[in-house]
């Protein structure tokens, strides 16, 4: 049994407004997932729908090989969730919301008195285990929601944009202990909004928009397949974009007119950059940068990942 | 430092008890961790009360009243009369406070139970952790008003020892009924409404004045109240005599809890597992 995630068809329906419209995802035990998407992509609701607290309105969906209408305390006793806003518990310290959580898995209290230190220690909060949790920082908190997932040593763990809002600091040590779960064969499933979280974290992604999936594969896959090797981004000082993108045809394979900016999809970004100068166009700025999930995003939709 | 999670699995399951049961308990557990010293306060004006209103009306009002004829015949002090009563009305009010603000506070504004639901606990399991807990409470004030009953002659210690169950059975019924009514509740100002309500039962219920001295539809309309059912159970208890009416009154308080219970599961479900 090494499908831990088994959807066909799943979608989910609030009242008359589809959510999740019929998606396929398989995921693997020691794999690390994620569904990359912009906001209300429906990334959330298949979370939950995963995390068996929602109800698929149809298709198939199996977690664990069990069936989540049927089995959801089974099957939750085995997950560790991440849920997109902190649900801690205000009215415990640090080290009593790990405690008190392990105890709703039937944790016996020495053992998880045992294991919230090693968690704490692990998330870097130890100094702060006695603290009540409202005076910590955003990043804090969301560390000790990690903690309070992994309190079951769960087989697989649901992450619903574990570091959106977070400082770029506080988003790297989130990643770095990630990257740790993943080394430590725990599987992960993580949903984000940011290409480059995506990347870093992912063995495999799907690309998610208004409910369904756009496109699935490795980063490294997606990229090639839906992308150029290099990207050239031109910045034309005008009001508008657009005239410049017809001076520009014929360069490269595809290209993309943002309200502030050419995107060129190019082999080679240096030819390219040369050949726009050949051409006596005079952009106020050039970056020659790889191509990232974020092009990828855009060549399926059209639209760009973060507004 | 950490060799964390997966190496470690399967080192505490299998010794672990599980059930509904166990799982409710864990809810319960929660709540007892965290009382703090502040919480004390709460639960001591919460138990004044009852008293308050037993030195007043039933000893300073009753001094006015004299005795009061029940309907079997005998005499009793109207202090008598009204104690069984504010320990019933002590085992309703402990059992709402806890289930109607703090639990719909911790449904809403805590989003407590959403953590809850993403491990193996239940909607129904939470609901059954919160009352048991709103028992603790209410036994707490039930059994200190009782010594105070024991300690003014009010009833004697064995009737004492009988009354405390049947407050558990009311705070059961009135915590479920209290949850049930949470989960339709949309803002803190429908809580106006259930205080109302609340306070309607206090004074009319049996409670001051033996519902005989009523008309016969205000009478009828009183005895299929919660609290006159709880008040008739208590009284009997502490005054005697006990016959098949507080066998209805049981059977009344039982089916409370079932259908609040049920209640309060179904639409916790509804609100939290969209
Ligand atoms: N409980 C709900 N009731 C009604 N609509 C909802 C509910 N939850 C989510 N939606 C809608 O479903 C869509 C997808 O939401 P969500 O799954 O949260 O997306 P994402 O997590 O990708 O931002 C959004 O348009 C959102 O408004
Ligand atoms: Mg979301």
């Amino acid at each position: 049994m090494d499908k831990l995630i088994h959807a066909h068809g799943l979608i989910k329906r609030f009242g008359d407004f589809t959510a999740v419209d019929g998606i396929d995802v398989e995921v693997r035990r020691g794999e690390a997932f994620g569904f990359l998407g912009p906001n209300g992509a429906g990334k959330s609701s298949t979370m939950r729908m995963i995390g068996c607290v929602s109800p698929p309105t149809g298709g198939v969906l199996k977690i664990l090989g069990l069936d989540p209408r049927r089995d959801g305390p089974k099957i939750r006793a085995r997950l560790g969730v991440c849920p997109q806003l902190d649900n801690l518990d205000i009215e415990l310290t640090v080290r009593e919301n790990l405690t008190t959580y392990a105890r709703f898995f039937g944790i016996p209290r020495k053992v998880a008195r045992r294991r919230a230190d090693e968690l704490l220690e692990f998330v870097q909060l130890a100094e702060r285990a006695d603290s009540k949790v409202e005076p910590l920082s955003g990043g804090m908190k969301r560390r000790l929601t990690i903690a309070r997932a992994l309190v079951n040593e769960p087989e697989m763990v649901l992450l619903d944009e574990p570091t959106t809002g977070l400082d770029p600091q506080a988003r790297h040590l989130v990643w770095e202990r990630l990257f740790r779960l993943k080394q430590q064969g725990v599987t992960l499933v993580l949903t984000t909004h940011y290409m480059d979280e995506a990347e870093q974290l992912c063995d495999r992604l799907v690309v998610m928009d208004g409910g369904r999936i756009a496109a699935e594969g490795s980063p490294r896959e997606l990229i090639e397949r839906y992308s150029t090797r290099e990207v050239v981004e031109l910045r034309f000082a005008a009001e508008s974009q657009e005239p410049y993108a017809e001076k520009l045809a014929g360069l490269g394979e595809r290209l993309e007119v943002l309200p502030d900016r050419v995107l060129l999809y190019v082999d080679d970004g240096d030819e390219a950059t040369a050949e726009v100068q050949r051409r006596s166009l005079m952009p106020a700025s050039v970056l020659v940068r790889r191509s990232s999930l974020e092009d990828v995003f855009l060549h399926l939709t059209g639209r760009t990942l973060v507004d | 430092m950490v060799s964390l999670v997966l190496p470690r699995l399967a080192s505490w399951k299998g010794t672990v008890f599980e059930g509904s049961g166990r799982r409710a308990a864990s809810v319960t557990e929660r709540n007892i961790s965290c009382l703090r010293s502040m919480y004390w306060v709460v639960m001591i004006s919460g138990f004044v009360e009852p008293v308050l209103y037993l030195f007043s009306i039933g000893i300073g009002v009753g001094a006015l009243i004299g005795d009061l004829r029940l309907p079997d015949g005998r005499l009793v002090g109207y202090a008598e009369f009204v104690a069984p009563a504010m320990l019933a009305s002590a085992a309703m009010t402990g059992a709402l406070s806890e289930t109607t603000f703090n639990f719909f506070g911790k449904m809403k504004f805590m989003r407590l139970y959403e953590g809850m639901l993403a491990t193996p606990i239940r909607p129904i399991e939470i609901a059954l952790g919160e009352l048991a807990w709103a028992m603790v409470r209410g036994v707490l004030y039930s059994a200190a008003f009782l010594v105070i009953m024991v300690a003014l002659d009010l009833t004697t210690a064995m009737r004492a020892l009988a009354m405390l169950p049947a407050t558990v059975l009311v705070g059961f019924a009135f915590g479920a009924l209290g949850m049930a009514t949470s989960t339709v509740i949309r803002s803190w100002q429908d809580f106006d409404l259930i205080a109302s309500a609340q306070f309607a039962l206090f004074l009319f219920s049996g409670t001051f004045v033996p519902p005989g001295h009523y008309p016969a539809p205000v009478r009828w309309l009183i005895e299929v109240t919660p609290l006159y059912r709880s008040v008739d159970l208590t009284r009997a208890l502490s005054l005697g005599p006990v016959g098949p009416r507080q066998l209805v009154d049981v059977l009344y308080l039982l089916a409370l809890l079932a259908v609040g219970l049920t209640l309060a599961g179904r639409r916790m479900g509804k609100m939290l597992c969209k």
